[in-house]
């Protein structure tokens, strides 16, 4: 029978990544001394990496779904802009900012299971390509449904952090860059500690990397992955919820170009790797950003290019990307 | 004594071929058998039918009950199916494989890893060590260890000695038999290596093309003539 193996044993832990390490504390250090030379350049290298973690957080969304079901979820953006348009609603309805982000978050869970419920699980056994396809769909009907429901125009959500500035040593750092760091940083170390210290993250891991095995140990694999599909979902709405200020208009396009900036960020990392994900959401945030400020041709309008020539070029020179490993695949 | 475990007529198939072609066997409470039997003789698929991972019908009855269907349904009624590749989680570490073990239980994991540390000592030193870094051998004993954590009543090994050092074949029946004794897990193992099979197990079953060919306490069968050719090989 030939079979394709999923993931083959790896022999030893993957350390070895001294190159990597040696080019991200280059980085670091540019930017450090970057910033002690110049205002502007610490001020775009902050402002850089509040929307790089952003990208990171929708990367890693997109990453947890990959590494369970070796799919990426076109959706992904937009079920962050839907749950966005839930939190929108709430504070229309009254609720505090905060009240309603909590409450989006619970939902966005809800959100996730149901998508893998609902539409991606009867198709999962056929084939990668015709779960591609659905979340494709997936893209095209949430942007319908929520146009239907709250139309195409441009809708004000209020600023969450408000709108000071810290002056830290002549640099101004808005508290809107701070908190959003700091919210998806959390999130994100959240997410980390349920998949490392609990049993339900355990069992998550184990129906990622081998469900075959999974299942002979009672775990519920169809549940895990549906729990994963959830926590995605709840991931990208904060993404959103933290992109909306970022971009400050909420209309149903508003998560695409940082999905394409967030599915950069997850090849970049690797694919399979959510330190990957948040690191090289955080490297294009800050990349694009300082070009944005420096090199002169490169408006606004050709941001995603540039961004996604440099990705071209790693990609080129190395395919696994920053964090990756090369998979050996047994037929 | 009542039977733990119960086949009647079970049939099982991979797509279009069919594997199994009508198995009866049994398990007693406490007991180790052993099922043997050539390449292709369906052994393995017998084991997959227990436990769900192939597609069956027949009856099958663990505990005077019908099995279900589902693997992680049937792992929770108390069945640790040690598959054809010892079923690592290699990309975890040896501790998370252990507690993976004991998934479907509730409660504290230290008082088992004890007991664990008792049949295998050498597992204190390599709770962190990623698993698929262990040797085949290792793998093997990990996988007995994974299987204890999960309190079974009934234990399936799928070729245990398969890819192992005679000494640690040797090691693994006798770790296999000590489970059996002290803990009181009927075992149910599938066996190319005839000789160290039937000194463990009480009884035995001899499958041919999908259907059982002889049956009979170890005993019996070591003097039979056709399983002493075929299978001990004097």
């Amino acid at each position: 029978m030939v079979e394709l193996t999923r993931r083959l044993p790896t022999m030893g832990r993957r350390l070895p990544v001294s190159p990597l390490i040696i080019l991200l504390g280059a980085a670091c250090v540019f930017l450090l001394v970057g910033s002690l030379e110049s205002t502007i350049f610490a001020q775009q290298t902050v402002s850089g990496v509040a929307i790089g973690v952003v990208y990171g957080s929708l990367a890693l969304a997109l990453v947890l779904i990959y590494r369970a079901t070796e799919v990426i979820n076109f959706a992904q953006g937009e079920m962050a802009m839907a749950t966005t348009y839930i939190a929108y609603q709430l504070i229309l309805w009254g609720l505090s900012y905060w009240e309603a982000f909590f409450i989006t978050l619970v939902l966005a869970f809800v959100f996730g299971v149901v998508v893998q419920l609902a539409v991606v699980r009867p198709v999962a056994h056929k084939s990668v390509i015709a779960v591609v396809i659905v979340t494709v769909g997936l893209f095209i009907l949430i942007d319908g449904i929520v146009a239907w429901i709250w139309t195409a125009d441009i809708k004000f959500m209020p600023a969450p952090f408000g709108n000071h500035a810290y002056n830290l040593g002549g640099v101004a750092i808005s508290r809107q860059d701070l908190g959003t760091i700091a919210i998806t940083l959390v999130s994100v170390v959240v997410l980390w500690a349920l998949f490392r210290f609990t049993k339900l993250g355990l069992g998550m891991r184990a129906a990622a990397l081998r469900p075959a095995s999974a299942s002979l140990v009672g775990v519920r694999v169809d549940r895990m992955l549906a729990v994963g599909w959830g926590l995605a979902a709840v991931l990208g709405a904060v993404a959103g919820l933290m992109a909306e200020p970022a971009v400050l208009v909420l209309q149903p396009t508003f998560m695409q170009p940082i999905l394409l900036y967030g599915f950069a960020a997850a090849v970049l990392g690797g694919l399979e790797s959510p330190a990957g994900a948040v690191v090289g959401g955080i490297a294009i945030g800050v990349f694009v950003n300082l070009v944005g400020q420096y090199v002169h041709f490169v408006t606004s309008d050709v941001r995603q290019p540039v961004a996604f020539a440099v990705l071209l070029v790693v990609l080129l020179i190395k395919p696994t990307g920053l964090f990756g490993r090369r998979r050996v695949r047994k037929v | 004594m009542s039977a733990l475990l119960e086949l009647e007529d079970v049939h099982a198939r991979y797509g279009p071929v069919r594997a199994l072609h009508g198995v009866s066997l049994a398990v007693g409470e406490g007991e180790v058998v052993a099922v043997l039997g050539a390449n292709g003789a369906g052994k393995t698929t017998t084991l997959r039918a227990i436990s769900g991972t192939v597609h069956r019908n027949g009856a099958l009855r663990f505990a005077g009950r019908a099995l279900p269907g589902e693997p992680d349904a049937v792992a929770r009624l108390g069945i640790a199916h040690v598959p054809e590749g010892r079923g690592t989680f290699a990309e975890l570490s040896v501790w998370e494989n252990l507690r993976l073990g004991a998934y479907t239980r509730r409660g504290s994991l230290k008082s088992d890893f004890d007991r664990v540390l008792a049949y295998f000592p050498w597992l204190a030193d390599r709770r962190n060590q990623q698993a698929g870094t262990l040797s085949g051998g290792e793998q093997q004993m990990l996988a007995l260890a994974r299987a204890f954590m999960q309190h079974p009543r009934l234990l399936l090994l799928d070729e245990p000695s398969l890819g192992l050092a005679p000494l640690l074949v040797s090691e693994v029946f006798r770790i296999v038999r000590e489970l059996n004794e002290n803990e009181g897990v009927s075992v149910l193992v599938v066996e190319q290596n005839a000789h160290i099979a039937l000194q463990v197990a009480q009884a035995a079953f001899v499958l041919e093309v999908g259907r059982v060919a002889l049956a009979g306490p170890t005993a019996d069968l070591q003097q039979h003539e056709s399983v002493r050719k075929s299978y001990l090989g004097y």
